[in-house]
């Protein structure tokens, strides 16, 4: 079976959020960029998947160069290749056609991408992917077994879990629940050195225009600060709530 | 030129989040100058939309759509948006509807925004205000030409009436065949949603341990609110992950959060900024939860919870 894992490079979650530019471009100065966690646990079910039925896993990033240093990281994981093409990414839906171009040379039975990345949140990648390909597709997926070419899933839905059944090929945006986590994979010494030797490929991008820009990024006002009350006058607090918040 | 609104529903009944997106596709298209269409599945209540200001209302009765398939739901979108020459489409940001979002803009190549927290600021271009960086930024995002999607964050814009006496038009999509079928629902019955609560009440570490969770079951229930609990606490096993709330766990919206023995760690705290007016309830003064919250107390979740619950059961 062939895996494509989508690798969105992001911000670690402890950065400081800053703008530059007249607030038109995020301040990547400073900050460590790292596996969106979404598709970090994407990518530890796949390496999985290769342990236990055999698989190959690919880790795919659209970017410039600099998000090579995490696609190194996939590969200490445990993928067997990694892809990276040559781009700034621009939005969901350039970045998703860049994917889509390359899934059009290399036929890849399983698609997993976060289900969303934790600086844009768009969420779109997947759909888009499985849109563009016609191919099945499961987001918020908890769950995933295959067997054959018929896949079972579990996504998380509102108040439950919906459990389904479908054919391969699929796209499934995958989030913590798919495996747990502390069953993320920390490289040891040993894959590291192995992720030296293993293919890091570079493809040139088709240059597709984005259809979504960015004209000006602006933090939330900052808050008034809070309004503390003694443990003892719960009182007061109820009052608070009920006629100044008017929230219960 | 017109615009969509998708409407949830489910056992026949719309959720808070339908009426959203239609007072706000009501806004866009009043602002546009331009009409309104309602779009829902299997469900008769066609009435309580009226107070929304919809100027048609389109139903799809088929059996076929009687379980939510992105695939099959997606296609018979686009159909419509065809029929109509539909040049904006509105979902809520359920977690169905941004599923069905994210595959209808593969299926119609259209432009799509999330986490939307405004009408337009101005059409042409067409600029639009939406959360990223998981609520610690907002974004000025201009959608290019064509077919737009967009889906408005729960509890963002609101509910606006203004009653119009639509019409109504039945609509039969092709048949899409898929191979993915659905083999069993699980829900929790009972409890209130994360996703659906006015009220939500989450615990952290501070609790000590899962068997002390009672107070905070209590305290929700009273309340009408949802539980929900830290990362930690859903990394050791104490709640289930379904309850986690935070940068990768399940974001919050609800008009009122309740933080009990939770640190607000910058990750909780992006996940629940959109929140509108938050409590905490903790014996650390320093926790760093005291700046991000409009009413606070400083003091021990075991005194403080009980005699919390006692006062407003009182009040009842």
């Amino acid at each position: 079976m062939n895996i494509l894992v989508c690798i969105s490079n992001v911000p670690d979650t402890t950065s400081k959020i800053n703008f530059v530019e007249n607030d038109s471009k995020f301040d990547t100065n400073g900050v460590q960029f790292i596996i969106n966690p979404n598709d970090e646990f994407g990518l530890t079910k796949a390496v999985w998947m290769k342990e236990s039925n055999g698989a190959n896993v690919t880790a795919l990033t659209v970017g410039n160069p600099s998000s090579e240093t995490i696609l190194r990281k996939c590969l200490a994981i445990g993928a067997d290749k990694a892809i990276r093409i040559n781009c700034e990414a621009l939005d969901a839906y350039s970045v998703a056609k860049e994917i889509v171009a390359h899934c059009q040379t290399i036929k890849y039975d399983l698609i997993i991408c976060g289900r969303e990345s934790i600086d844009y949140n768009g969420g779109l990648v997947p759909g888009l992917l499985a849109g563009f390909l016609d191919y099945n597709f499961i987001t918020n997926c908890v769950s995933l077994e295959i067997s054959d070419l018929t896949a079972k899933c579990a996504r998380e839905i509102s108040g439950g879990t919906e459990i389904s059944q479908c054919e391969l090929p699929l796209v499934i945006g995958s989030q913590k629940g798919l495996v747990e986590e502390s069953d993320l994979i920390i490289p040891n010494m040993r894959g590291i050195m192995m992720s030296r030797q293993k293919p890091l490929e570079v493809i040139e991008a088709m240059s597709i225009s984005a259809k979504t820009s960015d004209k000006r990024f602006y933090k939330p006002e900052t808050k008034s600060e809070v309004k503390l009350v003694k443990p003892d006058e719960l009182d007061k607090l109820i009052d608070l709530l009920e006629n100044e918040a008017k929230v219960i | 030129m017109a615009v969509l609104v998708y409407l949830e529903s489910e056992e026949d009944k719309f959720k808070k989040t339908a009426y959203e997106a239609l007072s706000y596709g009501k806004a866009l298209a009043d602002k546009m100058g331009v009409k309104v269409s309602g779009l829902i599945f299997n469900c008769s209540d066609t009435d309580s939309l009226k107070k929304y200001g919809v100027d048609k209302i389109i139903t799809i009765d088929n059996p076929d759509f009687q379980k939510f398939s992105s695939k099959k739901y997606s296609h018979a979108l686009a159909e419509v948006i065809k029929s109509e020459n539909s040049s904006v489409v509105i979902l809520s940001s359920s977690a169905n509807s941004k599923f069905l979002g994210a595959h209808l803009s593969g299926i119609t190549d259209a432009s799509y925004v999330s986490n939307v927290v405004e009408i337009p600021e101005s059409i042409s271009p067409f600029v639009i205000k939406r959360t990223c960086f998981t609520n610690k930024a907002f974004s000025s995002t201009e959608m290019s030409d064509g077919l737009r999607i967009i889906s408005v964050s729960s509890n963002s814009f609101g509910m606006v009436e203004s009653f119009n006496d639509s019409t109504v038009e039945s609509f039969n999509p092709e048949k899409v065949d898929s191979n993915q079928e659905i083999i069993n629902i699980e829900k929790e019955t009972g409890s209130v949603t994360i996703a659906d609560a006015d009220i939500v009440v989450s615990a952290g570490r501070g609790l000590k341990g899962p068997e002390n969770w009672g107070m905070i079951e209590t305290l929700a229930e009273t309340l009408g609110a949802a539980t929900a609990c830290s990362k930690p606490v859903s990394d050791m096993g104490w709640r289930p992950h379904s309850e986690h709330v935070g940068q990768t766990g399940k974001p919050v919206s609800s008009n009122l959060y309740i933080a009990i023995g939770i640190s607000g760690a910058i990750q909780h705290l992006a996940g629940i900024n959109s929140s509108k007016v938050k409590v905490v309830i903790n014996n650390d003064p320093e926790a760093p939860f005291f700046k991000a919250a409009d009413y606070g107390i400083v003091g021990d979740a075991f005194e403080v919870v009980p005699a919390l619950i006692d006062k407003l059961k009182a009040r009842q």
